[in-house]
């Protein structure tokens, strides 16, 4: 019979693979993102038109299709299924859950680089200029005056969207990721308990509230000194 | 000889002609004012010189050295423009200065970083910053700004914004400052706190050309006055000629209204 602290242990297990997913994704999806950004803007069309319409797909389907597409395509379409590749040795379990993070790294990249295009796009073309005639260069403009106020300028809606990826991993038990929601679902499974599955929640809250305090003492510091 | 020539200036955006062959003369220590309405040229012209728009046909010289040639490729490469840009500085109407720092930072980043472009920061990065921060102290005790050095953009009020700006483009010594209409965007009262301190560079010697709407500024604190109108220099001359006995008719109009 599950008491309260093996069930807190099961989930606590689990709770450290969303939290995996959830890092490794930010980890990834940041840089890829200010990279999609800068193709989305690229000078060369064809380049900004597919980056955006690539953008536009993904944005415009389901996390939870994306997530099936990834990990069941391969094995269905390929004949080559994901749990098969070398590069997981075997173990099917990595090999879902890499599955999932490649779907997380490139949605949540896609989003990001929506909110990046914004914050650069809004920086006031007299930044530039300033820098421009004080001689600067290119990059030395941009990592010393742009980035700061790029930043400054995408805290509150990363907030938002870094908050929605904590809720988010949740999905990844569709594809085997025996992430919390999906080891306080098989508690259900096997053993007829619900309330796991409710005590999940607490978990989910408690990170939530840990990444948006996060990012509010990050927007108070960079608060300090200008509006 | 004159330390700025300009010659057959033209700029097309599209297919306005905003610029149609703009020649002037100036000499060291002098300080040009710029007259207008809106939709002359007279910010194009300035942006033209200090090459944030490239101009499409003819040249600048400073102190005789032919710096930019339209017709030249070499005096338009990216290199050469970096290069030949120090020539200028400029002041923006919108002030432009870094709200991310404080008002001594942003007079000495833009230095420091030429330095360490340079090679001068390898040397000794902290007697640098020293100088450049003393240097920097000096230009704000000169526009009576020395007790905001610790301040950032946003606590100043635009009349100081300003100010900041002047001292932060004097930073690096331009032979020729630039002021794009500085005090349009300040009341009365901060105008003239703007204006005091560009008749002081000016008593100082400093060589300006300035882009105003302040007709009293031109009339009293330039050595020559440019009157531009629908992209040509419509008439120029020493303030008392053109305030004076003004000749061409658009003019007249322009300075009853």
């Amino acid at each position: 019979m599950e008491t309260f602290l093996s069930v807190s242990a099961k989930l606590a297990q689990g709770f450290g693979t969303t939290l995996a997913l959830f890092f490794l994704t930010l980890l990834f999806a940041i840089p890829l993102g200010l990279l999609f950004a800068c193709l989305a803007r690229a000078r060369f069309k064809p380049v900004r038109w597919l980056m955006r319409a690539f953008i536009y797909i993904i944005r415009g389907t389901p996390l939870l299709l994306q997530l099936m597409i990834v990990v069941y395509l391969p094995g269905i379409v390929f004949d080559h299924p994901l749990t098969k590749w070398e590069i997981f040795h075997q173990s099917t379990d990595l090999a879902y859950f890499c599955g999932a993070l490649f779907a997380f790294v490139i949605n949540y990249a896609c989003y990001f680089s929506e909110i990046f295009r914004g914050g650069i796009e809004n920086i006031p073309k007299g930044q530039y200029e300033a820098c421009e005639v004080l001689g600067m260069s290119k990059s030395q403009a941009f990592f010393k005056v742009i980035l700061l106020q790029v930043i400054r300028n995408i805290i509150a809606p990363m907030s938002n969207e870094v908050v929605t990826l904590v809720k988010d991993t949740a999905l990844a038990r569709t594809v085997s990721v025996v992430e919390i929601y999906f080891a306080a679902s098989e508690i259900l499974r096997l053993q007829f308990i619900i309330w796991p599955l409710f005590y999940t929640g607490a978990f989910y809250l408690a990170f939530s509230a840990l990444v948006t305090l996060f990012f509010g003492i990050v927007e108070k510091k960079l608060s300090r000194y200008w509006r | 000889m004159a330390l700025l020539e300009v010659r057959e200036l033209k700029k097309n955006f599209g297919e306005t002609e905003v610029l149609k062959g703009i020649s002037f003369d100036l000499n060291a220590n002098e300080v040009l004012s710029i007259i207008g309405s809106s939709g002359s040229g007279k910010t194009t012209l300035l942006r033209c010189l200090n090459f944030l728009e490239h101009a499409d046909h003819g040249c600048i010289s400073v102190d005789g050295k032919r710096i930019y040639d339209a017709a030249d490729p070499a005096t338009r490469a990216p290199k050469a423009i970096h290069k030949n840009r120090t020539n200028f500085g400029l002041v923006f109407q919108s002030f432009n200065l870094f709200p991310q720092y404080s008002v001594l930072e942003n007079l000495t980043l833009a230095a420091m970083l030429k330095a360490k472009e340079s090679g001068e920061g390898k040397i000794n990065k902290k007697e640098l910053k020293e100088k450049l921060e003393q240097q920097g102290m000096e230009l704000l005790t000169r526009i009576g700004l020395a007790d905001k050095k610790d301040a950032y953009p946003c606590m100043l009020s635009g009349g100081q914004q300003q100010r900041v700006a002047i001292a932060r483009a004097l930073m690096l010594t331009p032979r020729i400052l630039c002021f794009d209409e500085p005090t349009s965007a300040l009341d009365p009262e901060l105008t003239k706190e703007v204006l005091h301190v560009i008749k002081d560079l000016r008593a100082a010697g400093n060589t300006m050309i300035v882009v105003t709407h302040e007709m009293e500024f031109a009339k009293n604190a330039s050595d020559k006055v440019i009157f531009m109108s629908k992209g040509v220099i419509e008439e120029s001359g020493t303030p008392e000629e053109l305030f004076g006995s003004p000749k061409s008719p658009v003019l007249r109009s322009f300075l009853m209204q």
